[in-house]
Formats: C-alpha cells, sequence, structure tokens
C-alpha cells in the first residue's frame, strides 16, 4: 500500500508529466484560457490515463512481452518492436469508445467532456504515460495506480495554469511576450515550484 | 515553381516556425535539449519523420476515405517512428536511452499530424516531402537554439566539448545549474518567441483588453 502511495505522489507532483517532462504541452497552452474549460479537459484526460496505462500493460505483458505468446504456441516470438503502433492503437480505440459509451449513458458529461475527447488522443501525456510504464517496469497495480495519479497531475497543472492565466490577461505585458511568450515564462515558474517537491518520500 | 518550393522550404525556419507561431511540437521541444547532441538527434529524427510521412501520405491521399483518414495518417507515422527507434536502438544506443520514451512520442508530436493533415492531404508528394523538411527543419532550429544556450551555460561545453571551463575542473566558469533543470526550457522558448516576435513585429498577438490611460482632471 504505501509503495503505491509513494508512486501516487511521486506521479503527481515531483514527476508531473506536464511540468517536468513537458508532456502533453500543446493542449496545455492551447487550452488554458479558461478554468471551465481546462478543468473539462483535465478531467478527461484522467479518466483516459487511468484506463489506457492498464489496458496496455495487459496488452504489453500478454502479447508482445518476449514469450508472452507462448501460449498460442510462440514461445519464442518477441514483438515488443510494435510497442509503440499498438498502444496508439489502443489509445485512438478506447478514446473511441469511451466517446460512444459516454454519448450512449451519460449524454451530460458527454456534452460537458465530447469536445474534448478528440482532442486527447494526441495528446503525449497519454502516450507517454504508456510509455513511461513501459520503460520503468510497472507491474498491473502499478500501472493502474500511476494512470490515475499521471491524469491528476496533469489535471492539476492544467487547471492552475488556467487560473493564472484568467488574471494574466489584465496585466500589462511588452508586446513580443504578448500571448504565447508570457505563457511559457508563467509555466516556468510553475514548474520551478512544482520542483520544490522533489525528494518527498513517503 | 523551383521559386515556390525554396520558399516552402524556408518559410517555416522564421516566419512560420512550427513552434514560435503555430504552437506545435513543444512537448518534445523542452524535454530533450539538455544537451545538444541530443537535441541534434532528435532533430534529425523529426525531420525524418515528417518528410516521409507527409510524402508518403501524399501519395496515397486520393485512396483514404475521409472518415479514417486520422488512422492511416497515424499508421503511417507510427511504423516511420518505429523505423527510427529501431535504427537509433541498432546504431546511436546511448543517445537512444537519453531520448527514453521521447523518441516514441515523436507519433504524438503535432508538427507531424498538422503537416499531414493541413498539407499533405491536398498537395502531390514532392511539395509535401519539402514542405516537412521546412517544418522539420524550423522545429530543429528552435531546438538547437535552445540546446546551445543550455549546454553552454549549464555545463560549460558544446557536443559534449569542453568550450568554457567549468570551476569543478579547474577552470574559471562557474556553471548555472538552473540551465540544466525542466523550467529553464520553458524560459529560454519564452525568451526566444520575445526575440523573434520583437524582429518580425508581425507576430504579435492581439491584447485582449487594453489598458487604457485616463487623463486626470
Amino acid at each position: 500500500m504505501e509503495a503505491y502511495l509513494s508512486l501516487a505522489v511521486k506521479a503527481i507532483f515531483v514527476e508531473n508529466l506536464a511540468l517536468s517532462f513537458f508532456l502533453g504541452m500543446c493542449t496545455f497552452i492551447a487550452v488554458s484560457k479558461k478554468i471551465s474549460t481546462a478543468i473539462g479537459l483535465g478531467i478527461s484526460v484522467m479518466i483516459v490515463q487511468a484506463i489506457t496505462v492498464p489496458a496496455n500493460n495487459l496488452i504489453l505483458t500478454h502479447l508482445l512481452s518476449p514469450g508472452a505468446l507462448a501460449w498460442a504456441g510462440f514461445p519464442d516470438v518477441d514483438l515488443t518492436f510494435l510497442g509503440l503502433i499498438s498502444y496508439i492503437g489502443v489509445i485512438a480505440a478506447l478514446v473511441q469508445i469511451l466517446e460512444m459509451v459516454l454519448d450512449k449513458y451519460f449524454p451530460p458529461l458527454y456534452n460537458a467532456l465530447g469536445v474534448f475527447l478528440p482532442l486527447i488522443t494526441v495528446n503525449c501525456a497519454i502516450l507517454g504515460g504508456s510509455l513511461f510504464m513501459v520503460e520503468r517496469g510497472y507491474n498491473f497495480g502499478e500501472s493502474v495506480t500511476y494512470g490515475l495519479s499521471s491524469g491528476f497531475g496533469w489535471a492539476l497543472a492544467i487547471t492552475a495554469m488556467a487560473g493564472v492565466r484568467e488574471k494574466l490577461k489584465y496585466s500589462d505585458i511588452p508586446d513580443g511576450l504578448q500571448g504565447l511568450g508570457i505563457t511559457f515564462i508563467t509555466a516556468g515558474l510553475m514548474a520551478m515550484a512544482f520542483m520544490s517537491f522533489s525528494g518527498v518520500k513517503l | 515553381m523551383a521559386h515556390k518550393r525554396r520558399e516552402m522550404l524556408i518559410d517555416p525556419l522564421v516566419d512560420n516556425n512550427p513552434i514560435t507561431l503555430q504552437v506545435l511540437g513543444i512537448c518534445s521541444a523542452l524535454a530533450v535539449t539538455s544537451s545538444l547532441q541530443v537535441a541534434f538527434v532528435m532533430s534529425i529524427a523529426v525531420t525524418f519523420v515528417t518528410a516521409f510521412s507527409s510524402m508518403f501520405i501524399s501519395m496515397i491521399r486520393n485512396q483514404i476515405p475521409g472518415s479514417i483518414r486520422i488512422i492511416v495518417q497515424m499508421v503511417v507515422i507510427a511504423s516511420l517512428v518505429i523505423l527510427v527507434d529501431q535504427m537509433l536502438k541498432a546504431f546511436a544506443f546511448e543517445i537512444s536511452k537519453t531520448l527514453s520514451v521521447f523518441v516514441g512520442l515523436i507519433i504524438t508530436n503535432c508538427i507531424v499530424m498538422g503537416r499531414a493533415e493541413a498539407f499533405a492531404m491536398k498537395n502531390p508528394p514532392i511539395d509535401s516531402f519539402i514542405d516537412g523538411v521546412g517544418n522539420g527543419l524550423g522545429y530543429g532550429l528552435i531546438l538547437m537554439l535552445v540546446g546551445v544556450i543550455r549546454e553552454l551555460f549549464g555545463s560549460g561545453s558544446l557536443f559534449g566539448v569542453t568550450i568554457l571551463e567549468t570551476v569543478n575542473n579547474g577552470g574559471w566558469y562557474v556553471p548555472n545549474g538552473l540551465l540544466l533543470l525542466p523550467p529553464s526550457a520553458f524560459f529560454i522558448i519564452g525568451l526566444i518567441i520575445w526575440a523573434f516576435r520583437a524582429w518580425k513585429p508581425e507576430q504579435v498577438e492581439e491584447r485582449e483588453y487594453k489598458i487604457q490611460t485616463v487623463e486626470a482632471h
């Protein structure tokens, strides 16, 4: 239990996907102008991340890793080179399924999050989460924890960013820094703040 | 025609840079720039993927049904990225370790998808190829700029060759540790954008709110 908690804290604060690995930056910068949309996108990312990371973990352990196909009579087959293409396929398919399920059974939620879901397929944070899971060799339990908490960390970062930008638009900024420039510098300051969590261990 | 193609190659470098103006592909631009060598390899990888994916997608653009075009583009891009990944693992294992997940993330790099969707779907293969190379180079330009600043002032070297002798090695230069940490990349890109826009004022974004001075009575 403790190990999971420590993993979650690490994924949310210390190794925040957005602020220390710069994943999902394109949407992070583009969709952080209003708090309400930022929260909507944040929640969608969290949901998708919590589903795709464990799903990809299952695919990796039961289909791709060396010897995983022993049950089908191919004990020597190593399909790890197909990893990238299968992860992105799984992500695209799951996002599509999630969209259909929400549309059918939870229309209010679909109306709130629907516009963000297609964006999420190409959000680097989602693929990045799966790739980190592979690289660090998480087991199933860890990948559930990691998916949920790294998604939460991303949502936290984009919401905070939107909060800052809502105030920032009233300030007097030099012409060249207007818009994109000042957003980057703000993100840099936020990343520094998040770095103060490094070294926190539970 | 030749003139137009040259323009397509040069235009994305400054006037229509994918990072500073189109806000695409920032994700990886920031993470891999703490040393110049890695930034260089990453630029080549992205240029390669963008150029060839644009070309291949443009070749089959008339056969792709509109409703599944994103998936088709994704498959083309993912295959090229796997190619790059395997090549790096075979010939430059150390660098591929440092790049870790970021090679795989070229798949979701918005520049590649963006150019495939915006340009390659409407233009012939050779033009698309040149457009891909141009945008890859525009991305590489920013990456190298950030890489030069971060490596030179962060660890006093370029491409691993010592330029400024650091204090630890008995030299005079005290390296700025902040430049090796993630936040510095944000600051440097922010400042580069500022510099670009000071140079080309037409790129400046409109203010949402004008600050007005009220005359005192």
